[in-house]
């Protein structure tokens, strides 16, 4: 199977685009290291140090003050008041050297989310702190955060195609096999929900959310609002599909052998429609990664405690933070990465299975 | 077909669509655990006397369908009740409609300035370096989370001062000449312009170029050339009049895109839009006021559509309503 697959010729023409490969190349590195979150993250979800709010990066230096060459330390983080300027300053304590220590054993997590596990990637001698990217206002340390909230923001945008294609192809099925009043009144829904400014929409699902959910229930609860959007679109496109494909002789073929008409649909004609659907699903998980991260950032879409690349970035609705935080816009950066990193990929992908492209 | 035909044709296509979206949104938000009036009861400066008409207005003692008649019929009048503020929400809808109207055309005008000769150029070039470039630059611009992006171009102005931080207007935009007053607006409107252009570059230039790529392969072009035409004169007069004129079907999609993507720029520059309206209604949960913007964004972007439509009958005789 891998063979085949491996000797495929589209599949040897997208290897040798650099430039999407190098753009796979990133997102395994982005899933690898959101699947092993827990082992990545110096500290654990609801770490909290609450006196140093704000902190800035702690510094890692190899080199020490002879100039020679050593295993990497970090000093802590002292808060100062500044009786002239009247404002809060960090300063490092430089009495007491802290080493990074690799694979040493932390806090307990679940490794894989199966069994239990306590040694981590990275961490620091007992008594230091390491904050890699600084911490927020609540002194959380924003880079255990960030893989924490990359698990929500990188996956969620899956999780709701699993529910928009299903639904769009059904739909578009239905439609486009039954025809008539019933295919009418089913596309004039679809357009009407594609009439409604998709963002309105999502806002105002959203808002009426009841408050006082867990966080489980209100993540599952998004995902279904962010596939509200788009199967609209794709159940249209599934039903032109689907008008062409019913006229074959195939399709009369299972008609007179007495299928019934949802096992017509679902069994002969919507795999038909495969090839479209896979491009099509490749092609709008940036969406949904875009949606959610601005749903978020609005305060609409994951709620805190728990963490996401959007919710994150709501710190940055403050300029004191932008200016002198400017660590605090990383998540922004990697939303960035990621959906430069599908859209490129995507591009190959449509180009090498575009037939006009080989025109020329 | 006759162009008036065509439009009267098309028109009455959309109202269905209308109508369903009008009860869409109705029953999303009349069947949410909201009390429609509990923010107006709230506020001590809504005098009952409004109160009250206010439940007869939604027909609140009555069924659900009969609170959707009476919603529609005010609606098609033109009362759509009052804001949790006690404003009336038609006057309020009006001026921000023109609001994203005005930002939604600028967005349009520079896509299409910038967007068509980026196309052309990347055509022209099929599968060069240049072609490459624009393919990856247009990518990072579609890349960027608009609000992210919209951050950072505050962070900008607010270190060189060169833009206005937020806002449509100066505060002391009302003793203003006109000509000082239109400078102010297109001063304002620059940042918020540049972050949804640079979002919706690449969908109309990609378009472009695959355009202009399938018509410079058609046979009217090879024997435009075969004739011994310039090549200027092939690509000018033949190929782009034909390559553009599918683009005006993306106008309304583009203007859809716009609707929703605004919404978060607006909000980020504090512009006074549609969006940052709505957003500002779900977060007060002003009801009144989310309905009636959801309806007015839904007609407007069902307005851009039979527009678009239009556009294209009139310089492409052979569409057909389908």
């Amino acid at each position: 199977m891998f063979k085949k697959f491996a000797s495929n010729p589209e599949f040897r023409q997208f290897l040798k685009d650099k430039i999407s490969v190098s753009a796979f190349f990133v997102l395994v590195v982005f899933y690898i290291t959101i699947l092993f979150a827990g082992f990545f993250a110096v500290y654990s979800k609801d770490y909290s140090n609450r006196a140093l709010s704000y902190a800035p990066p702690s510094n890692v230096y190899f080199i020490d003050k002879e100039g020679k060459l050593t295993k990497p330390y970090t000093y802590n983080w002292i808060r100062v008041f500044n009786k002239d300027t009247l404002s809060i300053e960090y300063k490092q304590d430089r009495s007491q050297k802290y080493y990074l220590k690799f694979f040493k054993k932390g806090f307990e997590y679940k490794f894989l989310g199966l069994f239990k596990c306590s040694r981590h990637f990275l961490s620091v001698d007992n008594g230091g702190e390491l904050y890699l990217l600084g911490l927020d206002i609540n002194g959380r340390d924003n880079f255990s955060r960030i893989l924490y909230g990359g698990q929500i923001s990188l996956t969620i945008g899956f999780l709701a195609l699993l529910i928009s294609f299903p639904v769009g192809l059904l739909y578009g099925g239905i439609s486009g096999y039954t025809g008539g009043f019933i295919d009418a009144f089913m596309m004039r829904f679809a357009e009407a929900m594609m009439s409604i400014p998709s963002f309105y929409l999502l806002i105002i699902l959203a808002a009426i959310l009841p408050s006082g959910m867990t966080s489980s229930q209100r993540f599952a609860l998004i995902t279904v609002i962010l596939a509200l959007i788009g199967w609209a679109g794709f159940a249209r496109v599934v039903r032109g599909m689907v008008l062409s494909i019913k006229t074959q002789d195939f399709i009369k073929a299972a008609e007179v052998t007495g299928c019934s008409k949802m096992r017509i649909i679902l069994k002969h004609i919507l795999p038909q429609t495969s090839s479209y659907v896979i491009i099509a699903m490749a092609l709008s998980v940036p969406s949904y990664i875009l949606a959610e991260s601005g749903l978020s950032f609005l305060g609409l879409g994951i709620q805190q405690p728990d963490a996401s690349w959007g919710n994150m970035l709501k710190e940055a609705q403050e300029f004191s933070n932008i200016i002198y935080r400017p660590w605090l816009l990383t998540p922004g950066f990697l939303i960035f990465v990621a959906v430069l990193s599908y859209n490129l990929i995507g591009d190959t992908i449509r180009d090498i299975l575009d037939p006009k492209s080989k025109v020329k | 077909m006759s162009v008036w035909v065509f439009i009267l044709k098309r028109i009455i296509q959309s109202l269905p669509i209308i109508v369903i979206v009008s009860i869409i949104s109705f029953f999303l938000i009349r069947l949410s655990p909201v009390d429609p009036l509990a923010e107006l009861k709230l506020n001590p400066s809504i005098s009952k006397d409004t109160l009250e008409h206010e439940k007869r207005r939604l027909g609140l003692d009555k069924p659900v369908y009969v609170q959707y008649v009476y919603w529609a019929k005010n609606f098609i009048k033109g009362d759509m009740g009052t804001t949790v503020t006690g404003e009336k929400v038609s006057s309020k809808i009006k001026e921000r409609v023109f609001n994203t109207l005005l930002l939604s055309f600028s967005v349009l005008f520079w896509t299409w300035i910038i967007g068509i000769p980026i196309g052309v150029i990347a055509a022209l070039n099929y599968r060069s370096v240049y072609d490459r470039l624009l393919t990856i630059l247009s990518s990072v611009g579609m890349a960027i989370p608009s609000f992210f992006f919209a951050i950072l171009l505050l962070i900008f102005a607010q270190k060189t001062g060169l833009f206005p931080i937020g806002g449509l207007t100066s505060a002391n935009f009302y003793s203003m000449s006109v000509f000082e007053k239109f400078v102010d607006v297109i001063h304002h409107l620059f940042l918020p312009t540049v972050v949804l252009t640079t979002i919706s570059l690449a969908g109309l230039s990609r378009q472009m170029r695959a355009n202009l790529l399938d018509v410079l392969d058609s046979d009217y072009v090879k024997f435009a050339r075969a004739k011994g035409l310039s090549e200027n004169k092939v690509i000018i007069k033949h190929a782009l009049r034909n390559a553009i004129n599918p683009l005006v079907t993306l106008l309304g999609f583009e203007f859809a895109g716009l609707l929703s993507g605004a919404a978060l720029t607006e909000y980020v520059f504090q512009y006074p839009g549609l969006g940052r309206l709505i957003l500002e209604a779900v977060l007060k949960s002003d009801i009144n006021l989310v309905m009636a913007s959801l309806m007015i964004g839904s007609f407007m972007l069902i307005l851009g559509n039979i527009l678009a439509d239009i556009l294209l009958k009139l310089t492409d005789p052979r569409v057909k309503v389908g």
